[in-house]
This record gives structure tokens, sequence and C-alpha cells, in this order.
């Protein structure tokens, strides 16, 4: 059961849910980590904890509990700045998740910064939730949004950046610093640095890469950065929004409300400080308290094991998969340039008839566009199924994986 | 319902050979409509001559139930008139599939082919009345209906 990178017996004993037997007897095996990961005991506790002995508002009473909860809720900040290595506690704004957070910088920062004939670069292996927002500015601002293509590996054309770049219009290139459907690791430190010749802003989706990979900002040096608690093993609804300090000190507050103002007169109010101009309301706090505990977790197994121990798996799971008659495999082959997510299609068996057949074996994966309908364009397919792991997943599980496609393809009598 | 009683062989062959896949020229009905937490997509064309189904036929991507679906309602109607397919419900759809015990996801794969029909009949129907009151009737039935 155990790679050797990390202790995955222990870590599995931390998470109650992956003891549930599903339809009656199954064992779980749970392979839908790109979607959400299971929370560990740890985390469930924090945020138990929370409402059991400390509840309170944050950041304005002056009593007890307020003071523990206030503590607990800027702690998390810290926690956070240093996991991703910000500069700054005051550049990181807790927003409900990624979708949240791109919304916030198209919002805040592109109605001031793009402008009409303006050209916002995206990629089309983007998740809907950073290609979305940047319609509807574009739309409203009458700017263009082009597309850097994939290749038929699962990389980017970075050519295609280029030729953007070249005509000076570019605003913002935003991306994913991990593909939620081919897994591809995107080159981010060199788009990065083409962007910086043209002065150009970046925004880097780090939803699928944070989980899995050690991010260090200071290495990125991107301008905006965004990610999610829940896919790391925290909580729903919190995320994070980095952003360099002097582009959110001049960026206008997303949310108006409680919390974000210094002084309201009738007519006129002036901001607080960051973070807090743009945490308009009284915030998730239970969950970003139980995101703490989620990020002392990884911390505890180290990024650097994490991400050995999904190489392993995926390139397990790969030459397994690859060996099956009829297999089609989406995304890089090379598994440094790949994290933990394995996107496929088995014959002619349509991925949602796949995915109700393997869950009858206990087996959750996802089945669909993943929210990446351009990219299912790109791959000339309406569907992929999508098997991905995270630090519980076992060898084991694989072959009950793989041994259940086996009669999905006997179902289909291929 | 197990997956041994869903792809049954009568299921994996109208999905392998769906009759009356394609599309008809200039076609009196065209309806499209796709499920948006799956993606699946799926068009009808439909002749009418005398307030019957004259001809019929369907494109679209999709699960192995949702094909299969489109592809037998397509017999199902064939030469039908138009009182037959409005009380058309969701259980004949089923009992023609012979899916009964689906679950709340995968039912709206069997039933995306009953919402495209109804859809392009009805705004047909309507289309031709040109009498708003009794269009409104009709609307407020078909939203009934699935």
């Amino acid at each position: 059961m155990q790679t050797s990178f990390i202790n995955v017996e222990s870590i599995r004993n931390d998470f109650p849910i992956l003891k549930r037997k599903v339809h009656k007897d199954k064992p779980l095996v749970y392979l839908d980590n790109a979607a959400t990961t299971q929370k560990p005991i740890q985390v469930i506790d924090a945020i138990s904890n929370f409402y059991l002995t400390y509840n309170s508002n944050i950041h304005r009473a002056v009593h007890e509990l307020a003071e523990e909860a206030t503590l607990a809720y800027e702690a998390t900040r810290d926690k956070v700045a240093k996991f991703i290595n910000a500069k700054n506690r005051e550049e990181i704004v807790f927003v409900r998740g990624t979708t949240e957070a791109i919304n916030l910088v198209a919002y805040a920062w592109g109605r001031q910064n793009v402008n009409k004939d303006d050209i916002i670069v995206t990629t089309e292996y983007e998740h809907h939730s950073n290609i979305v927002p940047w319609q509807l500015l574009a739309k409203e601002k009458g700017a263009k949004l082009e597309y850097i293509g994939v290749d038929d590996n699962g990389e980017l054309i970075l050519d295609h950046l280029d030729k953007y770049l070249q005509t000076g219009k570019v605003k913002i290139v935003t991306f994913s610093q991990m593909s939620n459907v081919l897994g591809t690791i995107t080159n981010s430190e060199e788009i990065v640095k083409r962007c910086k010749k043209y002065g150009v802003r970046v925004l880097i989706d780090g939803a699928q890469s944070v989980p899995h990979l050690k991010v260090d900002l200071q290495k990125l040096d991107c301008d905006f950065f965004a990610f999610s608690a829940h896919k790391m093993l925290g909580p729903t609804g919190v995320g994070v929004l980095w952003a360099r300090k002097e582009l959110l000190q001049g960026m206008v507050p997303f949310n108006g409300g409680g919390d974000m103002i210094r002084e309201v007169h009738k007519y006129e109010t002036t901001w607080n400080d960051l973070p807090y101009k743009f945490e308009a309301g009284t915030p998730n706090i239970a969950d970003v308290i139980g995101f703490a505990a989620a990020i002392d977790y990884l911390d505890k197994i180290g990024m650097d094991n994490v991400r050995e121990h999904e190489m392993e798996l995926t390139k397990y799971a790969l030459d397994k998969l690859s060996q099956m008659k009829g297999m089609i495999l989406y995304g890089p082959k090379d598994i440094t340039k790949r994290g933990g997510v394995i996107s496929f299609n088995l014959g002619d068996i349509h991925p949602h008839d796949l995915a109700t057949i393997i869950d009858e074996d206990g087996i959750a994966i996802r089945s669909g566009h993943h929210c990446a309908q351009v990219l299912m364009e790109r791959l000339d397919v309406s569907a992929t199924s999508r098997a991905s792991f995270y630090i519980y997943n076992t060898k084991e599980e694989v072959d009950v994986f793989v041994k259940s496609l086996n009669r999905a393809k006997e179902l289909f009598r291929i | 319902m197990s997956s041994a009683d869903i792809y049954r062989e009568i299921i994996l062959d109208y999905y392998r050979n769906p009759r009356n896949y394609g599309k008809i020229q200039d076609p009196d009905i065209s309806q499209r409509d796709s499920n948006p937490l799956c993606g699946d997509e799926l068009e009808m064309h439909l002749n009418i001559k005398d307030d019957k189904v004259a001809d019929v036929k369907f494109t679209g991507k999709g699960c192995a139930i949702s094909q299969a679906s489109a592809s037998m309602l397509t017999e199902l109607i064939m030469g039908k008139d138009f009182e037959y397919v409005k009380k058309l419900t969701k259980d004949d759809i089923l009992d023609n599939l012979g899916l009964h015990d689906l679950g709340p996801a995968r039912i709206k794969c069997a039933l995306l082919s009953l919402k495209v029909l109804k859809s392009g009949l009805y705004s047909y129907i309507i289309d031709k009345l040109k009498d708003t009151a009794s269009a409104d009737q009709i609307k407020e039935q078909a939203s009934g209906l699935y």
C-alpha cells in the first residue's frame, strides 16, 4: 500500500470518509480529486472546534471569543502567505474560491485597465472560470479575447503568445498552472518572462497546482494568483486571491459593505487597508480556520513528497491504461510534465456510461466536459472520463479501477 | 438499476446504429438543446404534413442512453399525429427504452429527446396559431410535461 514517499496507510486513517462503503459493500475508491478532495479529521475538528468553543464574528468585537476567532482567522492568512511564498500577508485576500478570485480581478482590475481594442489572452485549456469572466469584460469594453492554442501533446503553443504580445495591445495574460483535464503543467515561468518584456500583467489560476506542487510566488513572478481550499483538503467556500500590493492598492473594491471601509459618510466612503478592502461582509470564518489545518497537514507531509507520490501513482496508472485496447489517453506522456490527472476515452463507451458502470464497483471518477468546453472542441470530443489522484490513493486502488474498466468493456462488448 | 440491465443489447444497438440519424433539408421544425451538466447535445428535424409527423431525423452527441432514447423516439412518432406526440409522457419514453429505475443524474439523459421534441412541436404550433391566448395556454400545458 505504501509508496516510498509518504505513509499512505497512516494518512488514510485520518480520512473517516475513506472507510465508508458505497453501493452496499464496495469500498470507496475516490478518484475525483481534481473536482474536490476529501477532508482529514484535523480539518473537520478545526471547524467543529470553532463552532463548539469560540464561534463569534471577527475584527470588531472586543470580547474574548472574538479575539480568539480573529487570531485564528488571521493566522490562516500568515500560513497561506508562507505556503505559497508571498512577501506580504496583506496581499492575501480570502474569497469564496478560484472563480470568485478571477472574477474579482476581471471586475476590479479589468474594468480600470482594459479598454476598447485591447487584447486579453487566455488558453484553450482553461476552466470556464478563467474564460467567462474575461468574455464578460471583453464584451463590456469592446476588447478582444485571444487564445494560446494546445498542441497534440497537450501543451501550450507559446508562439501564439508571442504573436499576440507583439501587437502591443495585450493587457493581461491569464492561464492555469495545471490543466484540470490534461494534467499538463504549464511552463509558467517562461510565460511570465515573455509577458514582462512587454509590461503585460499575468494572472495564474493555481486551483489544480497548489494542491499538488510546491508553488513559489517569488519564482513565478506573476501579478495575480488564485486558488481554492477545497481542492487541497480544506473546506468548500474558501479561496485565495494573491495580488501584488501596489496593484491591490490601485484597484477599486469588488464588493461594498461592512469591514471593507475606513469611514462611511452619507455620500462618500474611504476604504479600509489591504486586504480588508476586498473582504466585505462577514467572511467564511469557520472554513478559513479549517483551511489552516489543511495547510498544516500538507506542510507536515511536504509538497515535494505529495508530488513524488502522485508521479509514482500516475506513472503506474498510465502504464496499465496504455496497455488496454481501445484506450485513448489525453495529455503529455512525459510524467514530469503532468500532474495526477488522467483524462481518457475507452472505445466508443461514452464517459457518462463508463462512470455509471464503474461507480457500481465503488469507483468515483468524473465524466463530461470538466468545465472546459473550449478544450473539448480542440480535442474534438464531446466528453472525457477523468481519474485524478491525491495523497491517500494507492496502487491497489488503481488496480481496482483498471479491473472495473475491463468490466465496462465486457458490458459494451468491446 | 444495474449496468447490466441498462446496457442491454438493444440499447447498445440503437447507440451504435441509430435509426433516423441525420438531417432534413429545410425542415418544418428544427429544435436543438443540450444538457448543461454533461454537455450532451441533440438536434431534431421534423417535416409536418396534415398535422402529422411526415418525417423525423436527429443528430447528437452523448451517452448511449441519450442517443438510444432519441433514436427510439423518432421511430415511435414517425407518421403519428400531433395529439399523439402531445400526450407522450416521461413514462412512455422510459417504457420504450425498458429503463425504469434510472437515478436522477441519468434520467435527464433519457428524457433530453422528449424535451427537444416537445419544445420544437409546441413552438411550431404556437407559430401557426398567431393567437396569443391559445399560445399561452399551450405553453403552460407544455411546461408541465417534463
